[in-house]
């Protein structure tokens, strides 16, 4: 039976048992269990295979810091089992072995590959024959692999976000982190505090203190502190941290910052270091007192500081036989030697593992003394507890600003002086003894709380320094110090892993330096130790140890590797958040769905691209009618008595006397010169503007006008009217008497010319109608409130019945606009050209007094040549060149075609492109290259149809 | 990057609310120089340190206000509507 005793403190209901499977196979866990908990209480021992030599690997860490247990719940990768809590009904699989965990052929890289694949052989081997590298990258992608994303709705990897701030974040929630809370709390501060665990109370619930870790999570929350369990701290990123928990990512910004993140249990290197059944000892306490679970049935203790002794003492007092403690110190501390041999447990002083052996499992244990490696013994044991040292969780505090310094005395890197708004506290802080830690913790925390802004006093001053004192004392005691394991040397026949992640051992190390990757930042991205899901965590202290025994430099001279977030992986969906793709549809939409549409994206917007047949389209707007939902464009309302000149000084051309029921069409520039943006502007009345843009620069327009406002402090004032408005184009021969049937303005031509816009009622329906000539034919834009926006399509659909009017699409307007050779600014125009090169000089008016923007610029490019200019061409055959492909002089390209089209009235090809200048003239031949096809075009000015307008102004 | 901006009009915001404007350039007021044209339109200072930039609180009342943003720290020592920017140094229009 693998389940213990009760424990005291444990997690688990046992009378509340929970199902699940693994592998298809039906377990049974309890609630309050982790899904690695009821696996191994339930017999597995084997949890994944390793990244490269598919070697097995059981549980090691047990707190979500090694990758040993990664698997995959309900088709998700990359879940750690030690962590996750269980629940029922979960499908749990193993990740990257084939046919199963226990029987993985990949295993064969671990026996013959090692030679073929030390690091950086992705560098060196499998280059040639290059035809055969998709072969290679085939199989080696099966090998290596944390697992297979399940192809779905990307959608249901997206989570949600929400934003806190508040005075103090702590980050760590044990004996440190919650007396930190309590005492800023105290002081006022709204303070926020995030743990990994399942519940708060860090090492303290598994070393036999849960009562205190519950009464003093429980006065926190008394104290107001909001308690975020089962979250990971992701970075520090210029005082934001984003915190994941379950599917939402916290993204918390806190005025002080409190780090009391602890310490992380180091396992050893010795050949076999990686065998399941070895386990650090938070580890194995983890399992035996938040679980109830029996790590082994008979283990041994290697240890190179109390953190092992005090383990073993607990396993013992749980029911775990202990074999044997080494301790490689020489002298242990007496107290707790003292308490092992009062519980006949034999400690092996000065004595180290040099090896671990079993087949799948460790069953053997080889140790010796680490003097003279002499006194060699062989235990059997199914549990090998380690603990290589206690190195500081400092990855956070150095993103925020920190440098570390490394302490001899204890051999870890620990946080120097730290940026004036974050704190470190407790163990993190290098800090020992449960007296001092909540000591450190409730001076961070009141401080942090200062820093926040909390009301000081003298009082407050003098119990800080008090407390400051006091901890100093406490400090200044004496303790005996872990040491830095000796390395034994990896037998050979046997692989001691630096990085488990990676599959980085100790010769891989040797060998980088050898190559000459001698330094620690080189060795790491050589070997990729430190680069896995553990993020450095189990293995950059071994690393570093391993590169200064390679280099005969010290651990200090060595350095740490840069801590980058993320501190823990997270999903891409996390990160990316909840998913919008905004979507703009017209009020008209649904009647474009009703008649057939084909719809597409323009921008954010909804469009119909066609109702079936496009030329058909195109044949109804020149021989009768058509009509066009233009609901996306740009509408701006421009007012105030100085809307006129604000006008002015942005369009080249002159607006301040357009008369009122006159409309113009205009061009906005940057003062570099370069097009932004077109539409119209039409006269409302003396102090009143509407202004039409593009459908995709409408938002652009909107901020430009707000900003040059901003700037020019002008008397005048804009109202977006793009959602609320809706537009149609009625265009073609029979527009004029579809539109009289529904309106009692006179629409004669003397009445209603072209660049007329007037208010009526069209169908009962408020609105604007502008006569316009966008598509080439006689039309007229009307312009409704969004609420009437269908009843107005309705209307003038019926209207024109008789006339045979059809709708149609953005397909059909592209081609009617081409043959007029309108310009589509962002399509025919790019972020280089202006007005003269797009041929569209005049537009632009420098006889105009009045500065406006992009004069200047303007003014220079129209004294100088243009290396390029934008032409219309017509095809030599009926062929259609796709937009993008290239023109040529001599083979070189010199150009490029923006728009192609075949024309069915003109009966050829035609399109846009930009030429070199020297060949922009009308009759000019040239040549085009599309996908490796040749063709040539020439050149023609002017509109393809209808070149004097008369169709558009009739 | 990720910092508070305190919008003019309604207050502490995150950045991801906003949308830069670039750093305050000065328009000639009369006809520049081709060199004078040049510098305004494609030069920046591009400082280390303390500089005046543009913001508009595109995903909240929408308007255009000046910051004074360290770029190196990404502290913000003040923000105002432009109006209210007595001597916008350099960056004067």
């Amino acid at each position: 039976m693998t389940r213990l005793e009760p424990q005291p403190g444990e997690r688990i209901d046992r009378r509340s048992p929970l199902r699940f499977s693994f592998d298809g196979e039906r377990v049974e866990g309890f609630e309050g269990d982790t899904i690695a908990s009821a696996l191994f209480a339930g017999g597995r021992r084997v949890f994944s295979r390793s990244f490269k030599y598919h070697r097995p690997r059981g549980l090691l860490c047990c707190s979500g810091a090694c990758a040993n247990c990664l698997v995959a719940v309900d088709g998700r990768p990359g879940v750690r089992a030690c962590t996750e809590p269980l629940r029922s009904g979960m499908a749990v699989e193993h990740l990257n072995a084939w046919p199963s965990l226990e029987r993985d052929v990949m295993r064969a890289v671990d026996k013959v590959g090692g030679p073929f694949t030390p690091p950086g052989f992705y560098y060196k081997t499998m280059i040639r024959p290059r035809r055969l590298w998709p072969l290679f990258e085939w199989g080696l992608r099966r090998i290596a692999g944390l697992g297979k994303l399940t192809r779905r709705d990307e959608r249901e990897w997206r989570t949600s976000y929400r934003r806190r701030h508040a005075d103090v974040l702590v980050i760590g929630g044990g004996l440190a982190g919650l007396s930190a809370a309590v005492a800023a709390a105290e002081l006022g501060a709204d303070v926020v505090l995030v743990d990994d665990g399942a519940e708060a109370g860090g090492r303290l619930l598994h070393e036999g203190s849960h009562e205190r870790a519950r009464s003093l999570a429980s006065a926190a929350r008394g104290h107001g502190v909001e308690i975020l369990t089962g979250a990971s701290a992701l970075g520090y990123y210029d005082g934001l941290v984003p915190v994941r928990r379950g599917g939402v990512l916290h993204q918390i910004r806190a005025r002080a910052h409190v780090a009391a993140t602890g310490t992380i249990d180091q396992p050893l290197v010795f050949a076999g270091n990686d065998l399941p059944g070895v386990m650090t000892s938070d580890g194995a306490l983890r399992l035996t007192a938040l679980y109830g679970v029996r790590p082994g049935s008979r283990a041994v203790v290697a240890t190179t500081g109390d953190r092992g002794l005090r383990a073993a003492l607990a396993l013992h007092a749980a029911g775990v036989p202990i074999a044997l403690v080494v301790d490689e110190r020489s002298e242990p501390v007496t107290a707790l030697a003292d308490s092992l041999a009062e519980h006949g447990i034999e400690v092996m002083t000065g004595a180290m593992v040099v090896g671990a052996c079993g087949d799948d499992a460790v069953q053997r244990v080889t140790v010796a003394r680490v003097a003279d490696r002499g006194g060699e013994r062989v235990v059997h044991c199914d549990l090998l507890v380690v603990s290589g040292g206690s190195a500081p969780a400092t990855s956070l505090l150095a993103q925020a600003g920190t440098a570390m310094a490394f302490e001899p005395h204890s051999g870890q890197f620990l946080p120097g002086e730290t940026p004036a708004h974050v704190q470190a506290a407790g163990e993190l802080a290098g800090i020992d003894g449960d007296e001092a830690i909540e000591l450190s913790g409730a001076l961070a925390g009141a401080r942090a709380a200062i820093a926040a802004g909390a009301g000081e006093d003298e009082a407050l001053h003098s119990r800080i320094a008090g407390e400051q004192t006091e901890l100093d004392r406490m400090l200044a005691r004496p303790a005996t110090p872990a040491v830095t394991p000796t390395f034994c040397g990896a037998a050979a026949d046997g692989k001691a892993f630096v990085c488990l992640c990676e599959d980085v051992t100790d010769k891989d190390i040797a060998y980088s330096v050898a190559e000459g990757y001698d330094s620690i930042e080189l060795s790491k991205r050589y070997t990729t130790v430190t680069m896995g899901p553990c993020q450095g965590r189990m293995c950059q202290l071994a690393a570093i140890r391993a590169v200064a025994r390679q280099t005969g430099v010290d651990a200090p001279a060595v350095g740490q590797t840069t801590a980058r977030p993320p501190w823990t992986p997270v999903a891409m969906g996390v990160l990316a958040g909840r998913p919008f793709e905004p979507a703009k549809r017209s009020s008209i939409h649904a009647r474009h769905r009703a008649l057939g549409a084909n719809v597409m994206w323009a921008g954010d917007w909804r469009r119909p691209y066609d109702y079936g047949d496009p030329a058909l389209e195109v044949r109804a707007v020149h021989d009768a009618a058509g009509i066009i939902d233009l609901s996306s464009l740009g509408k701006l309302l421009v007012r105030g008595p100085q809307a006129g000149q604000l006008l002015d000084r942005l369009y080249p051309n002159r607006l301040s006397n357009l008369k009122v029921g006159r409309l113009r069409y205009g061009v906005l520039n940057s003062d570099a010169g370069r097009i932004m943006d077109d539409g119209t502007v039409f006269g409302l009345d003396e102090d009143s503007f509407y202004v039409t843009t593009t459908s995709s620069g409408a938002g652009a327009v909107e901020e430009w006008f707000s900003w040059w406002m901003a700037d020019w402090d002008l008397d005048a004032h804009i109202t977006d009217l793009t959602q609320t408005l809706a537009a149609v184009n009625v265009a073609g021969p029979r527009a004029r008497a579809i539109l009289q049937r529904l309106t009692d303005m006179d629409c004669s031509p003397d009445a209603f010319g072209y660049l007329d816009g007037r208010q009526a009622h069209v169908a009962g329906i408020p609105a604007l109608v502008l006569r316009i000539g966008f598509v080439g034919e006689l039309g007229y834009e009307i312009h409704a409130p969004a609420a009437h926006g269908q009843a107005l399509w309705d209307a003038i659909a019926q209207a024109g019945a008789q006339d045979a009017i059809r709708p149609f699409g953005l397909e059909a307007q592209r081609v009617l606009r081409l043959q007029k050779g309108h310009v589509i600014v962002g399509q025919d125009t790019d972020g280089e050209s202006n007005a003269y090169s797009a041929s569209m000089g005049w537009i632009v008016k420098l006889d105009k007094e009045e500065d406006f923007v992009g004069r200047w610029a303007l003014e220079l490019a129209a004294e100088r040549a243009h290396a390029e200019t934008l032409v219309g061409f017509r095809m030599s055959n009926g062929a259609v060149p796709h937009e993008g492909a290239a023109v040529v002089v001599d083979g070189a390209p010199v150009g490029r075609v923006t728009s192609a089209r075949h024309s069915e009235r003109l009966g050829h090809a035609i399109g846009l492109a930009w030429v070199p200048t020297a060949l922009r003239d009308a009759g000019s031949q040239i040549a085009i290259v599309d996908e490796g096809r040749h063709y040539s075009a020439e050149v023609v000015r002017g509109a393809f149809y209808d070149p004097d307008n008369e169709r558009q102004r009739g | 990057m990720s910092f508070v901006l305190q919008c003019p009009n309604c207050g502490p915001r995150e950045v991801t609310d906003f949308a830069f404007g670039g750093e305050l350039t000065a328009r000639p007021r009369s006809r520049p120089s081709e060199r004078e044209l040049h510098t305004y339109v494609y030069m920046r200072r591009n400082a280390a340190g303390a500089q005046l930039e543009w913001w508009h609180h595109r995903s909240g009342c929408r308007a255009w206000f000046i910051a004074q943003r360290d770029t190196t720290s990404n502290l913000v020592s003040w923000t105002a509507l432009p109006e209210d920017v007595a001597d916008r140094g350099e960056g004067a229009a």
